[in-house]
């Protein structure tokens, strides 16, 4: 057998290298993220899965757009278009009209992700950019929130659902009542979300209600159980920081508290705040979404603090009750900021020689015996 | 392993698997010599040996045929008895050729050491001392081949109180220093008291990892009652034997940023070292032979092999059982260590380890380098504390001199970490070795 000269390899050090690759880390975000779209559908049925699939479809498709416009490579692989899609169709209510949410998808992808150069060089979190403008351009549709587990959602679809491009979307409410009447739940009328309730009628229900969401009448939440146990898969696979979203929980915390123990008629006592509105979503999974995020270990916790803060400031001050995504995008333009300030100290930097140890300069050092 | 949890570390780091445990086991062995020899004059950090010896010239093994050319160089010996064929340019690891003493071995020659002379050492000045280590041609037994003789001098302005003895061996696959502080704790304890006596250290502290408890126990051993040298048993980190990080894990002193560590009271050097200080000064030896492991999926018969120096890869892996279709060949430990260019290079004074990967290991090293998504693992793992995220995107941007200036690239030691565990596989460390060259030419 004749000696074949192996072709030997040159690179650098190092030659060993363990990490799962950015796709395997979103994929696995997606897995984490399946359970909550399951639940979600089951709350509000074919309407819900009809709007996800058209929002995931738009994200999809306009991120495949931009990268071919831009001239990167199979953008899809990296599945971060996908999270995008289901994170926006989960803020989204069940009964948004499609085209809007087209519109949300489209937006989430040009302006969240594409004009900055594409997954990494994004300032925001696109899917909460996405939110943000229909938020501003439909501020009626967005607060349209249907009751979960009608007994009709599998059948039949929410009017609003259908309404045709540029047409303003049949009121849902009529829908609603018939449906009530038929099935003789009174309860399920109320269309407004546990935070709404709160902050227009002053009704802050059952903390338990709130972790489960198995009852009717808690629309627009999701059950805080289900988001943490998705969120641990994640920090267990090392394909979260933890550190993230307890910064934003514990800012919030901290910043209820006081003001509740000041006037609990006034104001929403601190575990109602962490498990309404999209709070545990958007700390779990939208805040820390590692783009928009600063890196360094102070950095991340004044983030989270800040955005844990202004949630609550929000909901507590301002006209709005949701205040998380706002928070969020404020987070993320500040990343940059609060990073430049945080860098790390490094190993020997401000440090001095051990004067102790130090002679009196008897001879002059050689220069040879510099080194290194 | 949850023992480990009780001894010191340093904050950050990697743990990479470890992959000793085959050649852990395994006590050293002679390698045959190899009919040819190759003694590159530069294998060291410094000026270049000058060749003492013309083509043609008969050499005894041991006998000096290069010597320092200055302060900052050391002398090299020979390794084999043989014959010299020529000085001549030769490929080296890194690629670009260098002067070489090219010898051709007798087999049949006893290869008995006979130059060797006697000395005193506890009678000696430290001046002779450092004198006689030069003489030895001892450099640093990993990384850039530092000459020790310059190491253990102390600038007359500091004191050191204390000497730092390497036992780490973070870097996976490599157990020279194992089966060293094993087999041979003697030599390297009378390394150490020779070293103590050079630096004026009055303790000495051996830094051994906490997965080789074998060894901390035979070096306890051959202590005894000595109170001035003891054993710090670390975690198994990698990089736990950078000096640096060793010395403040031991001392809690930490030497300021572009300094040395005698500037806390410190020399720092690794047992291998020692151990052939301990060898070779009372008997007046030249540094002609190493130990370095031999393993990675690629050979047959993995192990520590006692290797003459010069002797060409191709012979030290045939001898291991090569299969001839591996891809990757690394001189010295997987983090840190340099590829070879080709398996015609000699194995030179600071090389510890020849590993071979195959195509296997290969393909799951091969993932796509995407943009940073700023996980911030990078900085989690950077055993320095620098940012290297931000130096990584500095980096693309080519403002080089915004990453020295700013975010400290010039304390970035190039252990691999950020790298290693980077989900984007970003080649960060090779961008900083880029710029860092960039800045010393700008430099100029
Ligand atoms: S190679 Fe440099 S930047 Fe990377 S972890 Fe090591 S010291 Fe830190
Ligand atoms: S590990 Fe890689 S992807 Fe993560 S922050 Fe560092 S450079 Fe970016």
């Amino acid at each position: 057998m004749k000696k074949v000269q192996p072709l030997v390899e040159i690179r650098t050090s190092p030659h060993i290298h363990h990490s799962h690759s950015v796709p395997q880390i979103m994929l696995n975000v997606v897995y984490a993220l399946l359970p909550l779209v399951l639940f979600w559908v089951f709350q509000y049925g074919i309407s819900a899965l009809l709007l996800l699939l058209v929002v995931v479809g738009t994200t999809l498709l306009s991120e495949r757009f931009f990268a071919r416009m831009a001239g990167r490579q199979s953008p899809l692989n990296d599945h971060s278009a996908l999270i995008t899609g289901i994170l926006l169709a989960l803020t989204l209510p069940p009964g948004f009209p499609l085209w809007m949410g087209a519109i949300a998808a489209f937006v989430a992808i040009a302006l969240g992700k594409a004009i900055f150069g594409g997954l990494g060089y994004n300032l925001f979190n696109p899917a909460l950019v996405g939110r943000a403008f229909v938020q501003a351009a439909f501020p009626v549709a967005i607060t349209s929130w249907t009751p979960a587990y009608l007994p009709g959602r599998f059948l039949e679809f929410i009017p609003s659902t259908l309404a045709l491009p540029l047409m303003r979307p049949a009121d849902s409410s009529t829908w609603i009542a018939e449906l009530g009447q038929r099935s003789e739940i009174t309860d399920a009328l109320t269309s407004a979300t546990p935070l709404a309730a709160w902050k227009f009628a002053g009704d802050s229900g059952d903390h338990w209600q709130l972790l489960l969401s198995l009852t009717s009448g808690a629309s627009g939440q999701m059950p805080g159980l289900l988001i943490i146990f998705c969120a641990l898969y994640l920090i267990a696979r090392n394909m979260m920081n933890w550190r993230i979203p307890v910064a934003v929980l514990g800012g919030a915390f901290i910043t209820a508290l006081p003001l509740y123990l000041y006037d609990s008629s006034r104001f929403a006592d601190p575990l109602f705040v962490l498990l309404t509105g999209g709070l545990l979503l958007g700390a779990l999974f939208m805040a820390s979404d590692m783009v928009g995020s600063p890196v360094t270990p102070r950095g991340i916790l004044i983030y989270g603090l800040v955005i844990g803060f202004v949630t609550v400031i929000i909901r507590s001050f301002g006209a709005l009750p949701e205040g998380v995504m706002y928070a969020i995008l404020l987070g993320n333009a500040l990343a940059p900021l609060i990073e430049s300030v945080t860098q790390p100290r490094v190993y020997g930097v401000g440090v001095t020689t051990l004067s102790a140890l130090k002679k009196p300069p008897a001879t002059a050092t050689t220069p040879e015996q510099r080194h290194e | 392993m949850f023992t480990s949890l009780w001894h010191r570390t340093f904050s950050h780091g990697v743990h990479p698997p470890e992959e000793k445990a085959t050649t852990a086991a395994l006590p050293i062995r002679r390698m045959p010599f190899s009919p040819r020899i190759v003694v590159p004059l530069s294998q060291h950090f410094g000026a270049a040996a000058k060749a003492l010896v013309h083509k043609g010239q008969e050499l005894v093994r041991g006998e000096p045929i290069a010597a320092a050319d200055g302060f900052m160089s050391v002398p090299m010996h020979a390794p084999v008895t043989g014959i010299v064929e020529g000085v001549e340019l030769t490929p080296s690891a890194r690629g670009p050729k260098t002067e070489a003493i090219i010898i051709r071995s007798h087999l049949a020659a006893s290869q008995q050491v006979m130059y060797e002379g006697d000395l005193d050492w506890q009678q000696a000045t430290p001046e002779e001392l450092i004198w006689q280590i030069q003489q030895s041609g001892m450099v640093g037994l990993g990384g850039a081949g530092f000459p020790s003789h310059v190491k253990l001098k102390i600038p007359a302005e500091y004191t050191v109180d204390t000497l730092v003895v390497n036992g780490c061996e973070c870097e996976p696959y490599l157990t020279t220093d194992h089966r060293l502080m094993l087999e041979r704790s003697d030599d390297l304890l009378l390394g150490i008291r020779i070293a103590m006596r050079i630096s004026g250290a009055k303790r000495a502290i051996i830094g051994v990892e906490d997965n080789k408890m074998d060894a901390v126990a035979a070096l306890r051993q051959t202590i005894g009652n000595d109170k001035t040298i003891s054993v710090g048993v670390v975690r198994s980190k990698y990089p736990q034997g950078a000096e640096k990080l060793l010395l403040k894990v031991l001392t809690g002193r930490e030497v300021p940023s572009g300094g040395f560590p005698f500037q806390v009271g410190v020399v720092v050097n690794n047992v291998a070292t020692l151990a052939l200080i301990g060898n070779l000064l009372p008997r007046r030896r030249g540094l002609i032979e190493r130990i370095i492991t031999i393993a990675g999926p690629g050979v047959k018969k993995p192990g520590n092999y006692l290797i003459p120096l010069g002797t060409p890869i191709r012979f030290a892996l045939e001898h291991a059982g090569y299969f001839g279709d591996a891809s990757r060949l690394i001189l010295g430990g997987p983090m840190m260590g340099n590829t070879a260019a080709s398996l015609d290079v000699p194995i030179t004074k600071p090389v510890s380890a020849l590993l071979v990967f195959d195509k296997a290991a290969k393909a799951s090293e091969a993932q796509p380098i995407s943009p940073c998504i700023y996980c911030g693992r990078c900085l989690d793992a950077c055993p320095v504390h620098l940012n290297p995220a931000h130096l990584g995107r500095l980096a693309a941007k080519r403002q080089y001199a915004t990453m020295a200036n700013e975010f400290h690239l010039n304390d970035c030691f190039e252990c691999g970490s950020c790298s290693y565990v980077c989900p984007a596989n970003i080649p960060l460390v090779q961008y900083f070795r880029i710029a860092k060259s960039i800045n010393r030419e700008r430099a100029r």
